[in-house]
C-alpha cells in the first residue's frame, strides 16, 4: 500500500472529474439571427456583415460583401432612402447607424482604389437584358459574376436609367454614376445603347439568348386633364429631368409651378430653383403628411426656398393665370373639392403625376399578362407567364425606388441562373429576427450618429454641386463601429467572462466560442449577458 | 473611479473583451491565456455569484503578482463547493483553516513568508460575509490593526448561503432568511440593524478599501489590480448575487448586481487612509424596486405592496447616491 501522510486516504485530485454538465437542464447554444437591417434592406444586403469588417478598418473586405448583393454601394449611399435605418434597432437606444454613409464612403473608396469584381467561370449561356437602369445593370452584374454572357439593350443615349434621367445630379454626381456601370462593364457585360427592342421574339431568336430579363423601367410619364388654351407652358417633370442630361438645359420661366407630390416633383421643384427660377411653387392635393415624397427630400426643398401649396388642385391654365381651388381631406385622407378658387401666376407648369410601363414592344411576346395600369405581372421567381422571360424594377407591381430595383436585378438573376441550370432557386429560409428585445444594451456605450457635412444654402440654390458631403475614413470607420451587431456574435468575450463555471471556451480571433458541455451548468448567464442576443438557451435533451 | 475607462468606441467600453481592443487593455478574463485560478468542476449552484467573483478577483491577483500569490480561505460556500475531499477546483495554493481565523491565519503566512525573505509571494484572504462581517470580525479587526501585508476579500451575498440562508449582520433591512421569516408586522430583516464593513475598514485606517461587483468587470480588476500595488492591510468587498438565498433566477446573476450597482443600493467607491477618494458613477439610474423585484427574498415587500418598507429602501439608495456621489452634478 502506497505510504500517504498521517490521516490522508486520497490522493488530490481536480475537480474537473466532477462533470457538472450533467445538472443542465436547458443548454446554451450560440446563433445567429437576422439583424432587423438585413431585413430591411430591399437589395438583401448583409448590412450587419460588411459593417462588422468596417468596424475593423478592412474597407475591402467590406465592399466586396455588399458587392455580394449590390453592385451600386457608392449610388445607394447617395440615393437609397435607407429602409435599414428605420428598422436599426439602434433607433431606440439613441440613433440608427448612418449605414448609407458608410455604404457612401465605401463605394467611394472602391473608385478611388480601382477596385474591380471578376466575372464567374463562362457557362457559354447568353442573356439578354432590356434595359440598363438600376435593375437591368444589377442582373447583368449578378449574371456575369454567374459566368453568364450579358448582352444589355438600351433606348437611351447613355446607361443608367432613372438613376440618371430621373435623379438630379445635386443627389448623384455622374462621375460617380459611370464609374460603378464602368465596373460592370468591364466585366465583359456589352451595353447597346440608342437601340430599341421592337419585336422581343425576334430580337431573342435573332442574338441566340436563352433568357431574357425585361426592366424597361416606367419613362412615360402619366398625363392629366386640365383645360388648358396654352399648353405649351406645360411640360412634363420626367422630360424635363431628362434635360438636364442632354444637350441643352431646358427653358424654363421665372415662375414656376411643379404639380405633384412624390420625388419626382421636389426633384423637378429644387431642378428649377437651380435653373433659376425666381419663384418655384408645389402644388399638391393633399397635406404634407400624405406626401409619397420622402420628407427629408421635402425639407431639402423647403430650406432652398421652395413654395408650397398644400391642399391645392390646379383647375384650368389661362396663359399665365392658373385656377387653383382648395382642397379639403376626408376621413380616409382622400382630397376633397371645397369650391374655394383662387389665382396664381406661373410662367411653366411642371406636371409631376406620376408614370407608366411604354409596354408596346411587348404585344406579340405569348403567355405575357400585362395588367391594365401597364405593370407586368410575375411569379415569385419574377418571371413572366412566357417561360424564360423574367422581369423586374418600376415594370413589375412594386415600390418604384432604386434600391428595390437593384434587388428585383439580383434576385431575379439567380432564377435566371437556376433556370439555364434547369433547377430550380431557393433562398434559404431566414434566421429569427433580432429583435430590440434580444439585446442586453447596457454594454454599448453611447454614441451619437456622425453627421454628413451640407453644402451651404446659397451654393444649393445655384449650382448643381452636391448638396450632402461624405464622411471621411476617421468618420466612416466610427460610424461602423456604432452598429450593435443585432443577433451575431462580434467576440466581446462576455459570455466567455461571466461564465461562473469557466465553461466557454474562446476559440481566437474570428473563430467565435463554444460551450464546454462537460462543466455547463445551463445557468443561462451567458445568454442573458450577451449584448447582442447571440445565444438562445434551449431545451436539453438527453 | 480610480482609472481611465477606455472609451472604446461604441461595443467595447463595458464587454469583458473586444476584438478591436489592443490586448493590453482588455480585461483578465478576455485573455485567451487566462489562468482560472477557480477551474470547471466546482460544485457552486447554477449562476454563483460568487464563484464568478472569486474567479475574477483571484485572476487578477494572479496576474498582478505574476502567479507568486496563496489564499487562505475561511469556512463557506466558496471553500465546500471548491474543495470536496479530495477534490479541488483550485489552480493556485490555497488553505483552509476554520470559518474565524481566516484573516489571523493569513498574517501568519504573511509573517511566515517575511521571515524566509520571500515578500515577493503575496498573501490573500477571503471569505463570504458570514466570515468575515460575523465569525471572523475581531480576527479581521485585528489584522487591519497591525496592518498585516494581507488583501482581504470579501464575496457579499447577504446571508449564511452554506449551511441554508440563515441571516447575517450584512442581509439587508426587510430580506427573507430562514432566520428572518417574511412574518409579522414588519416581515423579514429588521431594519436599522447590521453592520457597513467597507466603512468599518475605513474607521481602521488601512492603506485601500474598495467595494466592487461581479457587474463592473473592468472596474473589479482595476481595484484588485490597485489593491496589488499597495503593501500593507487591504480589504475589498464584492457584492455577488446568490441565486439561491436571493430566491433569483440563475441565468439574473449579473443582471441582479447590475441593478443593485445602478439603483445605489451597492455603491461603488475606494477609499485610502480612511478616507474616500473615489466613486464609480451610476450610468442608467433605476429604482430599487428594479432590484428588489427580481428576487424572491423581497416579495412580500411588492405582493401586496409595502410603500413604508419600499421607500425606506429607496432612501438608503438615494442616501448612498448622496454620499458618494454617484450621479454627476448637475450644471
Amino acid at each position: 500500500m502506497e505510504q500517504k501522510p498521517f490521516a490522508i486516504t486520497l490522493n488530490p485530485a481536480s475537480s474537473l472529474a466532477n462533470h457538472t454538465g450533467t445538472w443542465r437542464t436547458m443548454r446554451p447554444i450560440y446563433v445567429d439571427h437576422l439583424p432587423p437591417c438585413n431585413q430591411g434592406c430591399p437589395a438583401g444586403e448583409n448590412i450587419q456583415g460588411w459593417l462588422y469588417e468596417a468596424e475593423e478598418g478592412k474597407y475591402e473586405q467590406a465592399w466586396r460583401k455588399i458587392m455580394e448583393d449590390n453592385p451600386f454601394p457608392a449610388i445607394h449611399g447617395r440615393v437609397c432612402y435607407h429602409p435599414c435605418e428605420t428598422t436599426c434597432n439602434r433607433g431606440q437606444l439613441d440613433e440608427p447607424v448612418s449605414i448609407h454613409a458608410v455604404e457612401r464612403f465605401l463605394g467611394d473608396y472602391a473608385i478611388e482604389q480601382g477596385w474591380q469584381v471578376e466575372a464567374g467561370v463562362a457557362t457559354g449561356k447568353r442573356v439578354l437584358v432590356v434595359g440598363a437602369g438600376p435593375s437591368g445593370l444589377s442582373a447583368a452584374y449578378h449574371l456575369a459574376r454567374l459566368g453568364h454572357a450579358v448582352t444589355i439593350i438600351e433606348a437611351g443615349p447613355k446607361p443608367g436609367g432613372m438613376m440618371r434621367f430621373g435623379i438630379p445630379q445635386y443627389r448623384l454626381p455622374r462621375n460617380v454614376l459611370d464609374a460603378e456601370i464602368a465596373r460592370i462593364v468591364a466585366m465583359g457585360v456589352s451595353i447597346h445603347l440608342n437601340q430599341k427592342v421592337d419585336n422581343l421574339e425576334t430580337t431573342i431568336k435573332e442574338g441566340g439568348f436563352e433568357a431574357v430579363f425585361l426592366a424597361i423601367g416606367a419613362h412615360l410619364s402619366k398625363r392629366v386633364d386640365i383645360p388648358g388654351r396654352d399648353a405649351g407652358r406645360m411640360i412634363d417633370a420626367l422630360g424635363f429631368l431628362k434635360g438636364m442630361d442632354g444637350q441643352t438645359v431646358p427653358k424654363i420661366g421665372r415662375r414656376v409651378v411643379v404639380y405633384g407630390g412624390g420625388d419626382t416633383a421636389i426633384d423637378a421643384a429644387r431642378t428649377a430653383k437651380r435653373l433659376g427660377a425666381e419663384e418655384t411653387i408645389l402644388i399638391y392635393r393633399r397635406d404634407r403628411g400624405h406626401m409619397p415624397a420622402h420628407d427629408f427630400e421635402v425639407e431639402e426643398a423647403l430650406e432652398e426656398g421652395v413654395l408650397t401649396r398644400w391642399l391645392h388642385t390646379i383647375r384650368q391654365v389661362d396663359n399665365t393665370t392658373l385656377t387653383v381651388e382648395e382642397m379639403t381631406l376626408d376621413e380616409q385622407g382622400r382630397p376633397q373639392p371645397t369650391g374655394r378658387i383662387e389665382t396664381l401666376e406661373a410662367d411653366t407648369v411642371i406636371l409631376a403625376v406620376g408614370q407608366e410601363v411604354d409596354t408596346g414592344f411587348l404585344e406579340n411576346v405569348p403567355g405575357l399578362d400585362i395588367s391594365s395600369d401597364g405593370v407586368i405581372q410575375v411569379d415569385a421567381s419574377m418571371m413572366t407567364g412566357r417561360a424564360g422571360v423574367f422581369a423586374g424594377g418600376d415594370m413589375v407591381p412594386a415600390e418604384r425606388t432604386v434600391t428595390v430595383a437593384t434587388g428585383h436585378g439580383k434576385k431575379a438573376a439567380r432564377h435566371i441562373d437556376a433556370y439555364l441550370r434547369g433547377s430550380e432557386y431557393r433562398k434559404p429560409s431566414p434566421n429569427t429576427v433580432a429583435t430590440y428585445d434580444r439585446l442586453n444594451t447596457w454594454y454599448y456605450t453611447d454614441a451619437d450618429k456622425s453627421r454628413q457635412p451640407y453644402l451651404d444654402l446659397a451654393r444649393r440654390r445655384a449650382s448643381f454641386e452636391e448638396v450632402v458631403g461624405g464622411l471621411d475614413k476617421d468618420t466612416a470607420l466610427l460610424e461602423a463601429r456604432r452598429c450593435l451587431s443585432c443577433g451575431n456574435c462580434f467576440e466581446c468575450d462576455t459570455c466567455y467572462g461571466v461564465c461562473p463555471d469557466n465553461a466557454i471556451i474562446k476559440l481566437g480571433p474570428g473563430q467565435r466560442y463554444e460551450v464546454n458541455y462537460d462543466y455547463c451548468k445551463g445557468c443561462g448567464v451567458c445568454a442573458e449577458e450577451c449584448p447582442c442576443g447571440a445565444i438562445d438557451m434551449v431545451k436539453e435533451v438527453r | 473611479m480610480s482609472y481611465q475607462r477606455v472609451k472604446f468606441y461604441q461595443t467595447g467600453t463595458f464587454t469583458v473583451g473586444n476584438r478591436l481592443l489592443d490586448e493590453s487593455n482588455r480585461t483578465v478574463q478576455a485573455g485567451m491565456d487566462r489562468t482560472n485560478s477557480l477551474n470547471s468542476g466546482h460544485r457552486a449552484c447554477q449562476g454563483c455569484g460568487e464563484a464568478l467573483g472569486a474567479r475574477y478577483a483571484l485572476d487578477a491577483v494572479m496576474r498582478a503578482t505574476h502567479q507568486q500569490m496563496v489564499a487562505v480561505n475561511a469556512t463557506g460556500c466558496l471553500e465546500v463547493f471548491s474543495s470536496p475531499y479530495p477534490e479541488s477546483a483550485w489552480q493556485i495554493p490555497w488553505m483552509h483553516s476554520l470559518f474565524g481565523n481566516a484573516p489571523a491565519v493569513a498574517s501568519g503566512v504573511a509573517a511566515a513568508l517575511r521571515a524566509k525573505g520571500k515578500t515577493d509571494i503575496r498573501v490573500i484572504a477571503q471569505g463570504g460575509d458570514g466570515a468575515t462581517v460575523d465569525i471572523g470580525f475581531g480576527c479581521l479587526s485585528g489584522m487591519f490593526e497591525r496592518n498585516d501585508d494581507v488583501l482581504y476579500v470579501c464575496y457579499d451575498n447577504e446571508a449564511y448561503m452554506n449551511t441554508g440562508v440563515q441571516r447575517s449582520g450584512s442581509t439587508p433591512p426587510r430580506a427573507w432568511t430562514n432566520t428572518t421569516q417574511a412574518v409579522g408586522k414588519d416581515p423579514g430583516n429588521p431594519m436599522g440593524i447590521g453592520k457597513n464593513l467597507p466603512r468599518i475598514a475605513m474607521a481602521h485606517g488601512i492603506p485601500y478599501v474598495a467595494t466592487a461587483s461581479v457587474a463592473d468587470l473592468h472596474d473589479l480588476e482595476a481595484k484588485v489590480t490597485k489593491a496589488m500595488s499597495i503593501r500593507g492591510a487591504r480589504y475589498i468587498h464584492i457584492h455577488v448575487p446568490c441565486p439561491l438565498g436571493w430566491k433569483s433566477d440563475p441565468a439574473h446573476t449579473i443582471k441582479v448586481a447590475r441593478l443593485a450597482v445602478e439603483s445605489g443600493l451597492f455603491p461603488l467607491f475606494e477609499a485610502e487612509g480612511g478616507e474616500v477618494t473615489d466613486r464609480t458613477p451610476i450610468r442608467k439610474k433605476v429604482l430599487v424596486e428594479q432590484y428588489l423585484e427580481l428576487q424572491g427574498r423581497f416579495k412580500h415587500l411588492l405582493h401586496p405592496r409595502d410603500e413604508g418598507a419600499l421607500e425606506a429602501i429607496q432612501a438608503m439608495a438615494d442616501a448612498n447616491i448622496h454620499r458618494y456621489q454617484l450621479l454627476p452634478l448637475k450644471a
